[in-house]
């Protein structure tokens, strides 16, 4: 008799992702979904999709899903959550959703100690619209609208948004991973299942920023574009847990 | 029934309440704070919840979050506020999510005043925000009208899974009037199955969603929406008519201006004049065949547009006739009401031209 040793996680859907070829959003997603299933949440889950490369993620997760306007999830995920306290609310955010339109949102939830679980994606640029300069690209790098670099003099400093979020006392765990090689996935996949726990032990906001790629968009192969990551990306933000205030009862 | 004496701004939380809303998010401006102060006393006495968000356009997502989870939920601004709400309306309207929005006007354009207005007739009634699509809008003109008109709101919300906006003013707001709450009796939201609370393994999982990128698919979604919108405006059109029955002079005035339209009527009718006042109660949908009947039916030959801002109504009064009589307006704005003497004035100017044409 065949054993399956490894599958589909149940709560990832059996369609076909919208993205590009080496594009980390697919690993990500895996990793939520596994969570789900370990955890055993699907059925009391509701996930919102952001706007940008992730906005059909609600096509890709089995639980009961919400789309949510440019920036507004976290604010969308409080509304959920307030009606729905012993549900799981999660939401799935780029750093353009995340940390330029909708900031305000972001930040306040974290201050209100939301009770809620945030997966947040920093590829250093806008994926959908294709290639422009996002609130976390380098200083340096070159987008369609920094086709000179990213001076900062200019367009301003890239945001850290896992330092800024952890002087919050609201958030309860904030880790910042990446997903460029297998032991940090491996990482990232633990502190999702975190992330999720802490919110079902009632402890506050938590937040998984993960490094990513978009090979698409920097112009680089996919082996290339997780180089650039290590190289490039992990020396301005740092990996590593920024704030726990779970008490190390989630782990 | 006991009646007790309540501002505008209390009796439609308390009314609210009633009506099984238990989640309200907002933001304070004026005229409309008193909304949220009573909710935050409110609320928790109720299980419920009243929350400050950090900006109006936060409060409407949270409506939106919530509305999804099959909640009844509610928000309420004023004018700036509303504008800032409206992407999220949009979006509600997008996602056909149930909700009700308070708007107590205010004077604009900008940050304008905070003295009573109907100059945002236009946002609520042709673009609640970007996309083909439209709110369910009340005009109440008094305390215990606004009172009857959220049960109303929040039960025609949720039949047709839209947005449903309370449109107030400042003065209808900040004053006080003895109200009949009790009238309201225990109201529960109806099951909503298409919610997204966690599928529990019992269903198909349920997806709140405004994002089509096909067009054809997008066309089809607008294109049911608006045969919903089609019913809305067979079935829930309302207005009121005031002393038609003989008129020559139709004055068409809604919320805290009808009011005043009324004394102005009265006083006209004391000279001999014989005016009288069509009130549209529901500005979308737009009472329009029953204001071209009421019209006809009287033999009318003059329409006077009252409003508290500089014509925003007078087309939609036009198109409902046809313009088959001359529609006068007068409007105050900035948050100046007219006075009943003025408007008399604006009334007797009108029979001067009906009886010289009769000559």
């Amino acid at each position: 008799m065949a054993e399956l040793v490894f599958g589909r996680p149940k709560s990832l859907s059996d369609v076909t992702l919208s993205y590009c070829p080496g594009c980390t959003h697919g690993i990500v997603h895996r990793l939520v979904a596994e969570a789900i299933d370990e955890l055993g949440i699907e059925g009391k889950t509701i996930g919102i999709a952001p706007v940008g490369c992730s906005v059909f993620a609600y096509n890709f997760f089995e639980c009961d899903m919400i789309q949510a306007p440019h920036g507004r999830a976290p604010a969308v995920a409080t509304g959920v959550k307030r009606a729905l306290p012993d549900r799981v609310v999660f939401t799935y955010q780029g750093d353009g959703d995340l940390a330029a339109i909708g900031t305000a949102e972001t930040v306040h939830a974290a201050a209100r100690g939301e009770n809620i679980t945030i997966i947040f994606i920093n590829n250093a640029i806008y994926g959908m619209t294709g290639g422009q300069m996002a609130p976390t690209s380098l200083p340096g790098q070159v987008t369609t609208t920094s086709p000179y670099g990213r001076n900062p003099k200019i367009q301003g400093n890239p945001i850290r948004v896992c330092e800024m979020l952890a002087t919050l006392d609201g958030v309860a765990y904030a880790e910042r991973v990446a997903v460029d090689c297998p032991k940090n996935v491996l990482r990232a996949k633990k502190a999702i299942l975190k992330a999720f726990k802490t919110q079902i032990e009632g402890k506050g906001l938590a937040i998984v920023e993960v490094l990513s790629s978009c090979p698409t968009q920097w112009g680089k192969s996919p082996a290339e574009a997780l180089e650039w990551i290590r190289t490039a990306m992990m020396p301005y933000y740092p990996l590593g847990v920024y704030v726990d205030r779970t008490g190390g009862d989630a782990e | 029934m006991a009646k007790v004496l309540m501002k505008g701004n209390e009796a439609i939380a308390e009314a609210a309440i009633a009506c099984g809303c238990r989640l309200y998010f907002g933001y304070p401006i004026t005229p409309q704070t008193e909304v949220a102060e009573y909710m935050a006393k409110r609320m928790p006495k109720v299980g419920g919840l009243c929350l400050q968000a950090e900006s109006e356009i936060a409060a409407i997502n949270m409506v939106l979050g919530a509305a999804a989870a099959g909640a009844r939920v509610m928000t309420s601004s004023s004018s700036p506020g509303i504008a800032l709400k409206s992407e999220g309306i949009s979006y509600i309207a997008g996602s056909d999510l149930p909700c009700l929005i308070l708007n107590v006007q205010r004077g604009g354009p900008g940050l304008g005043g905070i003295q009573p207005a109907q100059s945002d007739y236009n946002l609520a009634v042709k673009s609640a925000g970007h996309g083909d699509a439209h709110m369910v809008v009340y005009a109440p003109s008094s305390i215990q009208e606004i009172v009857d008109l959220t049960a109303v709101a929040f039960d025609v919300g949720d039949k047709y899974r839209v947005p449903v906006m309370m449109l107030a003013d400042g003065a209808l707001g900040q004053m006080m009037e003895p109200v009949d709450l009790e009238s309201l009796g225990e109201r529960k939201p109806p099951e909503k199955p298409w919610a997204t609370t966690g599928h529990g393994g019992l269903r198909k999982k349920n997806i709140i969603n405004s994002l089509y990128i096909e067009p054809e698919e997008l066309e089809e979604k607008v294109r049911a929406r608006f045969e919903r919108y089609a019913q809305i405006a067979e079935h829930e059109a309302r207005w009121e008519e005031y002393k038609l029955g003989d008129a020559e002079i139709c004055l068409v005035a809604y919320g805290i201006t009808a009011r005043i339209c009324k004394t102005a009527v009265e006083m006209a009718r004391r000279r001999g004049i014989k005016a009288g006042l069509f009130r549209p109660i529901t500005l979308w949908p737009y009472p329009s065949r029953q204001l071209d009947e009421a019209c006809r039916r009287a033999g009318v030959k003059r329409v006077l547009v009252a409003e508290l801002n500089m014509g925003q109504m007078v087309d939609d009064v036009r198109l409902a006739i046809n313009c088959r009589l001359p529609v006068a307006f007068h409007g105050r704005t900035g948050g100046v009401l007219p006075s009943p003497e003025e408007l008399l004035g604006e009334i007797a100017r009108l029979d001067a031209e009906i009886k010289e044409e009769k000559d």
